[in-house]
């Protein structure tokens, strides 16, 4: 997996865009191929962060680099009405040790009640914190979401928050490449979702572990800002380490004018430099995967991990068609806990929750595709849904655009910005047994609360399902 | 950190393949402070039925299991979020090596960070241990780190790969940070270029 000896080796050698960002990263490379790598951007949350503040308080170790870090809390937070504070004693206690540890450690931080205040992993590319180039870390696996800005970024546990708390940078092995190339026209009724989960039903839930991967082909330049981070966001989901897009001028024109962004001529600046990233021709990966995305249809899981997905068109498989006895065992677990039959078509499950919201899928443009399907239609009856916006930013601007009036009308909640329901930290759960359309990022057994039965689509999918009482073709809906 | 350097003990099999940090320890018990006092809600999902009362079919509910050092895991363990909750409620629980033929990335590395030993081993080997593990309170296995070797009852010993750098940090129980901070002038050298050649990169307290 090291990649040490090709980084010696003189220039001309064809880079990788992954490639490219870790070389101009390596601040010491240690005999064995270990590198001491920098980090230009640190986002901190209040779940994984109080330990790692706590180890520095005990070491009298300072935060290096306040000014390339920023706080926000999203995990814990409610998403009704906050004036009043958390009534959950356990979600107040971590947010106010964040909020005393930022005033600690002079780090910066963006308030509950702040509108710019939501997902982590939403808020960084909506601020212009997440540039091309950079590393960017957090301790959060879905930190690969910025790759989509073309930045190396992952999610690291709590001793490394501390660590890079502490000198900015990370001991880290260098991944190996990995390019999926996705090309052709995506059909109606198919979004960035349908992409990413037909990925990782091809290449399995660890199909890129160890690997970066560099999704290119047409089908992905062709695809909006919003939905290149759908599609990054659940590269950990296939195991990768990070997922990452070239910079193009859709990302320039992306990140201009974002209030943390660079501006003037420190952008131009920034955007000849940006323009060099690419990977090289003939650059090597160690593994390419190729995708049709003209064959693609609009997605859905089944079981209880993300590669177990089908076309909406489909039927839950058989688990005795499977020949290798451990991945039959697991494959009739996860029929016996999502209480699902083979053979039964998809669209004939029934929903009793439908969640739209999450790092994956809070982003405007998602609310907006929500709303092209729900407008002028109705829940369906003994359905709860919710529309739970990325950021504070967000909600205000589907405000603007009556987005949310679309959704009150038709019958959906309408919540403040949070992780919510996506993980259940925070008082969204889904109840024990109960059937959840959801469109973040996991089905892992109890994700979405203690026995809740998630699958995963995209927004459009989410609000067809709403509608209709049980899983729907969206292609029908318009 | 706590040390690693030999392990006797007996292991707990767990033949489920993508066991995911949700399932280690799901997100409602993320909610502490701490690091310590997680090991009760190991495994939580598996361990405990609806009413909260014990599954006396899971092997971590079963003597002599209970009192398992070593768990012998299937393909793509701890994969998932990045929560470091994963090891300490394994460590909480007792648990100081996690033997299986593949890991989530990140839990790989959280585990290093603890002084829990995470060990690749091919599934056909991790198979032969399983049935091993399955023999109870008599079937003790050694990890002997400094050797790269796992001795299984019978003595037969398995060598294992293991990273040279990560094996001294764990064999002589140094963090990393203690390490890095040791390459501070270098850290200072590479900011002050990264300034002045990256000036184009604006600090998060600006806007």
């Amino acid at each position: 997996m090291t990649r040490a000896g090709k980084q010696q080796m003189p220039s001309p050698t064809p880079r990788t865009l992954f490639d490219k960002i870790w070389e101009s990263h390596v601040v010491e490379r240690l005999p064995d191929g270990t590198c001491l790598l920098y980090i230009d951007r640190h986002l901190v949350h209040e779940v994984t962060s109080p330990q790692a503040f706590e180890g520095l308080t005990l070491a009298r170790r300072r935060v290096r680099r306040p000014d390339a870090t920023i706080a926000v809390a999203d995990h814990n937070i409610p998403t009704s009405d906050r004036r009043n504070g958390i009534a959950e004693a356990e979600s107040r206690l971590q947010v106010e040790t964040l909020e005393k540890n930022v005033v600690a450690f002079g780090v910066p931080y963006i308030p509950v009640l702040d509108d710019r205040q939501g997902i982590v992993h939403i808020i960084g590319p909506e601020l212009g914190i997440s540039l091309p180039g950079t590393t960017i870390v957090c301790g959060d696996s879905h930190t690969s979401t910025h790759g989509a800005v073309g930045a190396l970024a992952f999610g690291i546990g709590t001793s490394e928050v501390e660590h890079v708390l502490a000198t900015q940078t990370l001991l880290q092995r260098p991944a190996a490449n990995m390019r999926i190339e996705v090309n052709g026209r995506l059909p109606p009724g198919c979004t960035a979702k349908d992409i990413i989960l037909a990925i990782i039903g091809r290449i399995g839930t660890a199909g890129g572990t160890g690997h970066v991967i560099e999704y290119a082909g047409d089908t992905i330049r062709a695809l909006d800002m919003a939905g290149r981070m759908t599609v990054c966001n659940m590269s950990i989901e296939a195991g990768a380490r990070a997922g990452l897009i070239a910079p193009d001028e859709t990302t320039f024109v992306y990140v201009a004018g974002r209030p943390y962004a660079p501006k003037g001529e420190a952008l131009e600046h920034a955007i000849a430099y940006w323009r060099t990233l690419p990977s090289d021709p003939g650059a090597t990966f160690e593994r390419t995967v190729t995708i049709d995305a003209g064959k693609l249809a609009p997605m859905v899981s089944w079981g209880t991990n993300p590669e177990a997905v089908v076309p909406v068109t489909g039927v839950v498989p058989d688990p005795s068609a499977e020949p290798d006895p451990v991945r039959r065992a697991t494959f009739e677990r996860m029929l016996e806990y999502m209480d699902l039959k083979p053979g039964t078509k998809i669209t004939d499950i029934p929903v009793d929750v439908v969640f739209i919201g999450s790092c994956t899928n809070s982003r405007i443009e998602d609310l907006r595709e929500a709303a092209r399907i729900t407008r002028g239609r109705k829940v369906a009856a003994g359905v709860r849904a919710l529309v739970v916006p990325g950021s504070g930013l967000i909600k205000k601007q589907a405000e603007a655009e009556g987005l949310d009036r679309v959704f009150k009308d038709a019958g959906f909640e309408w919540r403040e910005a949070g992780c919510s329901m996506c993980l259940g930290m925070n008082p969204d759960k889904v109840p024990p047994g109960k059937r959840s359309a959801s469109t973040s990022n996991r089905n892992f057994e109890g994700r979405q609360g203690p026995g809740a039965r998630t699958h995963l689509l995209s927004p459009a999918m989410a609000a067809a399902a709403a509608i209709a009482g049980h899983f729907a073709d969206v292609r029908e809906f318009s | 950190m706590e040390k690693f350097t030999r392990l006797t003990a007996i292991a707990a099999a767990l033949p489920i393949a993508n066991v995911d940090t949700d399932k280690i320890i799901p997100s409602r018990f993320l909610k502490t402070i701490k690091r310590t006092g997680l090991g009760v809600h190991l495994f939580d999902p598996l361990r405990y039925r609806a009413d909260g009362t014990e599954n006396p079919d899971f092997v971590l509910n079963r003597e002599p299991w209970r009192k398992a050092g070593i768990l012998v895991a299937d393909d793509n363990f701890g994969c998932g979020s990045s929560r470091e909750h994963a090891p300490w409620s394994l460590m909480d629980f007792g648990i100081r090596c996690v033997i299986a033929p593949s890991f989530g990335d990140i839990f790989y590395n959280n585990s290093l960070k603890n002084g829990l030993l995470p060990i690749r081993l091919p599934r056909e080997t991790c198979e032969r241990l399983m049935a091993d593990a399955a023999m109870g309170g008599n079937a003790k296995f050694t990890v002997d780190l400094e050797r790269q070797a796992i001795i299984c009852p019978n003595g037969e010993e398995i060598r294992f790969e293991f990273d040279p750098f990560r094996k001294r940090l764990l064999l002589e129980g140094l963090d990393d940070i203690g390490q890095t901070m040791a390459f501070s002038p270098a850290i200072d050298r590479f900011e002050e270029r990264r300034l002045r050649e990256w000036s184009w990169l604006p600090a998060t307290t600006v806007a």
